[in-house]
Order: C-alpha cells, then sequence, then structure tokens
C-alpha cells in the first residue's frame, strides 16, 4: 500500500508514516497542499503538527468554511496553518456532513481558533465540540439561520 | 444585541461598565464589556459585530472584477492592500504573472499605504493618550499621501486601483516627482513626531510597561505584524513568503522584545522608515514604459486602443465586462503584509464567472482577540492605551 503514494510534500510524507489514518486524501493546487483529514482525527493531527519537533506547526493563521450545498458531505473546514520558523503552510481540510455539522474544537492546540470558531458557528452553524464559549459573533444573539450558507439569500427576505 | 456577561469570582465588589461601541477612542464602533473592581481591569470582553456588512456572501454575487471594489472597504485604512492581496489571489487561481513594471507600481503603493496607515494609527492613538498636537501633524502628511492616491487612480480612499492581471491605468506622467516630493519631506516629519514623543514622560508613562503581550502569548493568539513582531518575533509576510517582487528590495523587519504598548509604538515608527527606503527603492526600479497589465485574452481586458480597433478585442471587452471570466476550479490562499499584519484572502472556485467563497484573514480581527489579555489586571485608562496599540480597523474586524 505504501508505494501507492508518492508524497511529494515531506510533511504529508511525514503525517501518513505517524498514521495512515489521519490523511483521507491529499489534494496539490497552485502549489499549496492540502490534506483532507477525518473528522475524529483532526484533533491528534493537529496536536501532532504543533507539536512535531521537526514540523512545528505552531501558528494557526485561519479556519474557514466552504458549502458545497446541495452535495454531501456538505461543509468543508479548512484549517490553514503555518509553522513561523520553517516558513511553510499547509492547509488541513474536514469534510462534514449538512445533517449534523460537528467537529472538535482545536483550541486546545491554537487558542487563536477560540474566535475563528465563533464565527463559523456564527456564519455557518458548524459546531465545534468543546469551545467553551460557542455564541455568535458578528451577528446578533438573536439572529435566525446562518448567512454564509449557500441556501440562505444574498439579498432579499428568507 | 443581548449579550450575556460571565462575572468572574466575587461579584459583590465589581462593576460591569460598557465601554463603547459609541466611544471615541474604540475606533470605531467596538464595544467592550469591562468589569472592575474600582478602577482595576478585572475582566475586558471585547464584543464586535456592530459594522458587519456581509462583504464576503456579497463577493459571492459579484463577478471576479466586481469584487475588487468590495475590498477596498474591508480596512478602509489600507484599501490598497485589500486590493493587492484579492488581486493576487485571484492571480494564483488563474496562474498569471504580472508585468515587473506592474508589479513595482504595487509595491510603492501599497508602501505608502503602510506609511498613511500608520501615520493615522499614530496621530489617533497619541490623541487617545493626550498628545493632541501629533495627531494635527500625521494628518497633514497623510494629506499629501492621499494627494498621491488621488493623482494616479482618481480616488483618495476607494482607490480600486489594482486589478486582476495589473493595474487599472497607466499612472499619470509626472506622479514620481509628486511621489519624490511626499518622500523626500517625510524623514523630517517622522523625526518631528519622535521628538514629540518617544523621550516624552508622559508618553513613556502611558505606555511602557502597559499591554504587554510575550511571545509565545502572541504567537498562540494568532497575532501577527506590529504586535507579534513587537513582542520578538521576526515574522513579516513580505520576508517569509516573498510576493509582488519584494525579495527584490532591500529592508529590515523591525522587532522589539518588551511587547508592550511602546515596543509596537517604536515597531510602527521603524516601519514608516522601512516602508519610506522601499519606497524609494521601488522608485528607482520602476521602468519609465513598459506595459501595466499582463497579456491574457479574455480575462485581462484589452487596451483602449486594442478595444477600438480589432474585433477580437472589442468582443474580449464585451464579454469581460458583460460574463467575467472563469477560473478552473480550485481553492487558494494568498497573504500579504497589510499594515496590521497578516492579511490572508482564500478564494474557492467552482469554474464560474463568480467566486463560490472568498474568506478574508483580518488582521485586525485576530489581533483583537489578545485585547483582553492586554487590558486585564490594568487601569481603564490603559485600555485606551491597549485599543490603540492593537491597530483595529472596525470595518476588517467585522467586514
Amino acid at each position: 500500500m505504501e508505494s501507492e503514494f508518492t508524497d511529494k510534500n515531506p510533511v504529508v510524507h511525514k503525517l501518513r508514516e505517524w498514521d495512515a489514518q489521519a490523511v483521507a486524501e491529499v489534494i496539490d493546487f497552485r502549489g499549496e497542499t492540502t490534506v483532507v483529514v477525518p473528522g475524529e482525527h483532526l484533533l491528534r493531527a493537529a496536536e501532532y503538527l504543533a507539536s512535531e519537533p521537526s514540523l512545528r506547526f505552531s501558528f494557526l493563521s485561519d479556519i474557514t468554511t466552504v458549502d458545497r450545498f446541495p452535495l454531501e458531505p456538505r461543509f468543508e473546514v479548512n484549517y490553514h496553518l503555518l509553522s513561523l520558523d520553517r516558513r511553510e503552510r499547509l492547509r488541513l481540510k474536514v469534510r462534514l456532513s449538512g445533517s449534523d455539522p460537528m467537529v472538535h474544537s482545536v483550541i486546545p492546540v491554537w487558542p487563536t481558533a477560540n474566535w475563528h470558531e465563533r464565527e463559523n458557528f456564527d456564519l455557518f452553524g458548524i459546531r465545534f465540540e468543546g469551545h467553551p464559549d460557542l455564541r455568535r459573533i458578528l451577528m446578533p444573539d438573536d439572529w435566525e439561520g446562518y448567512p454564509l450558507r449557500k441556501d440562505y439569500p444574498v439579498e432579499g427576505y428568507r | 444585541m443581548t449579550t450575556t456577561i460571565e462575572t468572574a469570582a466575587g461579584t459583590a465588589q465589581t462593576m460591569v461598565l460598557n465601554m463603547g461601541p459609541q466611544h471615541p477612542s474604540t475606533h470605531g464602533v467596538l464595544r467592550v464589556i469591562l468589569e472592575l473592581d474600582g478602577e482595576i481591569v478585572v475582566k475586558a470582553q471585547p464584543v464586535i459585530g456592530y459594522l458587519h456588512t456581509g462583504i464576503e456572501k456579497s463577493c459571492e454575487a459579484k463577478t471576479y472584477s466586481q469584487a475588487i471594489t468590495l475590498t477596498d472597504r474591508i480596512d478602509y485604512l489600507a484599501p490598497l492592500s485589500n486590493n493587492l492581496c484579492y488581486c493576487l489571489a485571484v492571480e494564483k487561481l488563474l496562474g498569471l504573472e504580472v508585468p515587473k513594471r506592474a508589479q513595482y507600481i504595487r509595491v510603492l503603493l501599497t508602501e505608502l499605504t503602510r506609511i498613511g496607515s500608520h501615520l493615522v494609527w499614530l496621530g489617533t492613538h497619541a490623541i487617545d493618550l493626550g498628545a493632541m498636537s501629533v495627531f494635527l501633524y500625521t494628518f497633514r502628511e497623510r494629506e499629501e499621501i492621499m494627494k498621491i492616491f488621488e493623482f494616479v487612480s482618481g480616488q483618495r480612499m476607494m482607490t480600486s486601483y489594482f486589478r486582476i492581471g495589473g493595474l487599472a491605468l497607466e499612472p499619470p506622467p509626472g506622479w514620481l516627482d509628486h511621489v519624490s516630493r511626499v518622500i523626500d519631506a517625510l524623514p523630517g516629519h517622522v523625526d518631528e513626531y519622535e521628538d514629540l514623543l518617544t523621550t516624552n514622560r508622559i508618553w513613556l508613562g502611558r505606555t511602557q510597561g502597559i499591554g504587554i503581550l510575550s511571545a509565545a502569548d502572541a504567537i498562540a493568539m494568532g497575532a501577527s505584524g506590529p504586535m507579534l513582531r513587537g513582542s520578538g518575533v521576526a515574522y513579516d509576510v513580505r520576508k517569509a513568503f516573498p510576493y509582488s517582487s519584494y525579495d527584490e528590495f532591500d529592508f529590515e523587519v523591525q522587532t522589539q522584545t518588551a511587547g508592550d504598548c511602546f515596543a509596537r509604538y517604536q515597531v510602527r515608527v521603524a516601519e514608516i522608515r522601512e516602508s519610506i527606503k522601499i519606497v524609494r527603492q521601488a522608485m528607482n526600479k520602476i521602468p519609465a514604459e513598459g506595459p501595466i497589465r499582463t497579456v491574457a485574452p479574455g480575462i485581462v481586458p484589452p487596451s483602449r486602443e486594442e478595444m477600438k480597433t480589432s474585433i477580437e478585442g472589442l468582443i474580449y471587452h464585451f464579454k469581460i465586462f458583460t460574463e467575467g471570466f472563469a477560473p478552473p476550479p480550485g481553492e487558494v490562499y494568498q497573504v500579504i503584509e497589510s499594515p496590521r499584519g497578516e492579511l490572508g484572502f482564500f478564494v474557492a472556485s467552482d469554474g464560474s464567472a463568480k467566486p463560490y467563497r472568498v474568506k478574508v484573514r483580518a488582521p485586525s480581527f485576530i489581533n483583537l482577540q489578545s485585547l483582553s489579555k492586554l487590558a486585564e489586571g490594568r487601569l481603564i485608562a490603559d485600555v485606551v492605551a491597549c485599543i490603540g496599540t492593537t491597530d483595529i480597523v472596525l470595518g476588517e474586524v467585522d467586514r
């Protein structure tokens, strides 16, 4: 099985060596590497990438979601990681179903994820398990619906 | 908006005070819920969203070119930085290379944007702390920079001057003389501000040792730009991931190790001086003649001349402005160093003429998250200094 994969990116190679289960798919586009991680392995993979001395992805740049409505799995949550001293970036992608979009929070690894996850909860309705303060952040607290979902209109009434 | 406030232990003695959303030193509509024990801040909780305009959602309903105008309005103190980052992201998606002349002009103008933005920051931060005169000086110089933008693009603020594949217009003749007049006067003016502030005892008292953010905390909280460099981490996107030919320019990444408000002040003032250096180098590098747009039929509009004289030019012009163009499906994440830090644009394409998703990694939004760490345990008056040196633009925080 091993020889089937030819990982150009040494980070992906390391990740696969650590746990082959954590890498579901690797996408290379315009020089950017995306690793699709199964939702249940996300927190473990994040801990590994941040703490492994030869990788040191200590900086979480961004978390953002893409809604692939009406496809399933509907949501793709993207984590943009940065290794400050190695000057390298990596994107982790988690695919979530439309009926129950839930993934474990990465706050234990990167505290900055707090507001990012609140934003994704607010605008897409993704729930982050273990988040200490999962409230709306940009929209009013009593707002109904998740504005950045594709089935939410750009203008007019809902 | 109703917000539940969690209070810390010993609630009998603490008082909750709303600072903002209408407060002059919150630089817009930031609300901070302060829990106070006397004049000591026990807990500071920023509440945002008052300026949310749904820019990311609006981008999905526009063509790639139309969305440029929205990016101006995200960080209204640095519209050109936003233009640049968005254009670079879409160019990456398309695999376009921009002519060198356009790249240098982009560098020159974004560095002027950085100077202009830091001048606004310095003036408003000083006025927050009671130094009125600095504000008058910095706005005088900023006005000269705005005049350059108006001269080049026709707009002072919402320039939309960078377009996908290059620039909107050929800069007018004589514009570099205008730039050099402004740039030659600037170092003396920066000395002037430093005379007023750097050794001023009141200024030192209000900023030194206040709002300390350690390097480890800054990285953990995702802080970037002068916030991160003020804490001693020499990370600058222009050096780490050079874009738009920044690798050809000679400049230093400015850092300070104290991590307090004064360190961030020093970093920003030093950055103004570095930006002046970069602008000077760019002025020498920009060729007098040459294309300002890449040749990519169907994506980059043809020149006026070509549109009027060739049938292909006319057809492409018509198609670009009616239908737009469709990049291949895929996702890119482009970062640049905006005046506030690491500005990122995540653009996802589904192969249609409109972006499927545009996400802005707004440095102000993430830097603001550290405010609780900076302000807790300090006096109310220090909260103002902490908000000031975080250098937030609420348009960017709320998008």
